[in-house]
């Protein structure tokens, strides 16, 4: 395999300086914000790639106020558990992923599609375009799915995946992650994100992670790590719920 | 129930370069099968700020019937499934190509726009938008400029719609917010 030089020759202690100079100015300003900043230079992918002009606002209405419906029919059972897709079973630690899908006044998001897509435990995407010289594992994909129950739960058995290497500057690693994509009770709601694993020594370091400014928003990414959830001799078990944003349909229903 | 959500939402983040192998599914782009009667294309390209392809982003489409009804069925995933193909669900994906291209087949709404998310390797959060039918025109058009106006307009071609997405620059390409959303 050849190398690809990288586009930036930053180092990361340059990225660092730069993660850092936006977190003090932000700590300094009324704070407040939920979402990943679009426009994070540290981020350099970002940096064509995010919209200069504020988002419109605008009311929601027809189709946006409700949210495409999945059921038996789309997802199989099997697929929630990522470790028996194949012959043989993955390298890695056995996991379970349990937590509940809520929508912003806290009411369980229900029957609705949870889709997921990791890396091995090497931090080796089975994706073609992902050129780092870990091993893939014949035995693991990393893709899943399943639909919340009627308490809004998903679940889902996997291996911890690894951390990767990327080429954002010199020396790059993106801390252990699973990427979620979500569906509420109307269009508005969708949203994808990436949950990560308690304690990652690479968190201060990654420009992703970090674009989330606020550290509370940013600790809301971060499982939980749950011993009740951890079976004997089998896995250990983490807890990660996640919030969408306020439906606008139900609100407008209340308040006729 | 207030505007202010009680909770709030979990951070979005990119969808990242490896999406490819998880969140597309067979026929994901064609909502109707091509070739049904009264199909139309809706297709186009993601652009960045150089007017550059970006050839790792995924739209997805959500859309009402040709009657301006919301279906509310399952089958999105499995199209094909079954002992008879699954009807008409109004929802879709379709990943762009090496030139930033995507394309989506499906019928007319019969409701002014399609509603339309972006993701995108190098897109921190996802991005909503409305891609409406020519000539369409609403409160929410007429507030706008003209030329802002414009970037939420298809325009239609021999096979159907297109529907170009400028994620930065001149073009830039009008995305919402809606009352609940929160910076």
């Amino acid at each position: 395999m050849t190398a690809v030089a990288t586009s930036d020759s930053a180092s990361q202690a340059d990225v660092t300086a730069e993660i850092a100079a936006i977190a003090t100015s932000y700590a300094e300003g009324s704070g407040g914000e939920t979402q990943p900043r679009l426009d994070y230079p540290p981020y350099r992918s970002s940096l064509l790639r995010h919209p200069t002009k504020a988002p419109q606002q605008v009311d929601p209405e027809g189709v946006e106020l409700w949210a495409p419906v999945f059921g038996e029919l789309d997802v199989d059972a099997t697929e929630a558990d990522l470790t028996v897709q194949h012959a043989g079973e993955p390298i890695g630690e056995r996991i379970v992923v349990e937590g509940r899908v809520l929508d912003g006044d806290g009411r369980p998001v229900r029957h609705q599609l949870v889709e997921v897509w990791q890396a091995n435990s090497a931090g080796r995407y089975i994706h073609q375009r992902d050129q780092h010289p870990a091993p893939l594992d014949p035995n693991f994909t990393g893709m899943g799915r399943c639909l919340t129950d009627a308490d809004g739960r998903y679940r889902f058995t996997s291996i911890k995946p690894g951390p990767y290497p990327w080429r954002n500057h010199r020396n790059a690693w993106r801390p252990a992650h699973i990427h979620f994509s979500l569906f509420g009770t109307e269009f508005t709601q969708r949203m994808v994100t990436q949950m990560y694993f308690p304690g990652d020594p690479l968190f201060p370091l990654d420009p992703i992670y970090q674009s989330v400014v606020d550290p509370a928003a940013r600790e809301r990414l971060v499982a939980t790590y749950d011993h009740d959830l951890t079976q004997p001799e089998w896995c250990t078990g983490y807890r990660w719920d996640i919030v969408l944003t306020g439906a606008h349909r139900t609100l407008m229903e209340a308040q006729q | 129930m207030s505007l202010l959500p009680t909770f709030p939402a979990t951070a979005g983040q990119t969808v990242g370069p490896f999406f490819g192998y998880a969140l597309p599914f067979p026929h994901d782009n064609e909502l109707v099968p091509p070739g049904t009667p009264g199909a139309v294309r809706l297709h186009g390209r993601v652009l960045d700020g150089h007017g550059d392809p970006v050839p790792d982003a995924i739209i997805e489409l959500w859309q009402a019937d040709a009657e301006g009804n919301v279906v509310q069925q399952p089958g999105s995933l499995r199209r094909d499934a079954g002992p008879e193909e699954q009807g008409f669900t109004g929802f879709g994906r379709a990943s762009t190509d090496d030139e930033g291209r995507y394309a989506f087949t499906t019928i007319v709404p019969g409701a002014p726009f399609f509603s339309v998310t972006v993701f995108a390797r190098g897109l921190l959060n996802r991005l909503f938008t409305r891609a409406y039918l020519p000539g369409a025109d609403d409160a929410f058009l007429e507030g706008l400029g003209a030329d802002r106006r414009s970037t939420l307009l298809t325009t239609q071609d021999e096979t159907g719609y297109v529907f170009d997405v400028h994620l930065q620059g001149e073009r830039e390409t009008v995305f919402l917010a809606y009352p609940r959303h929160l910076p």
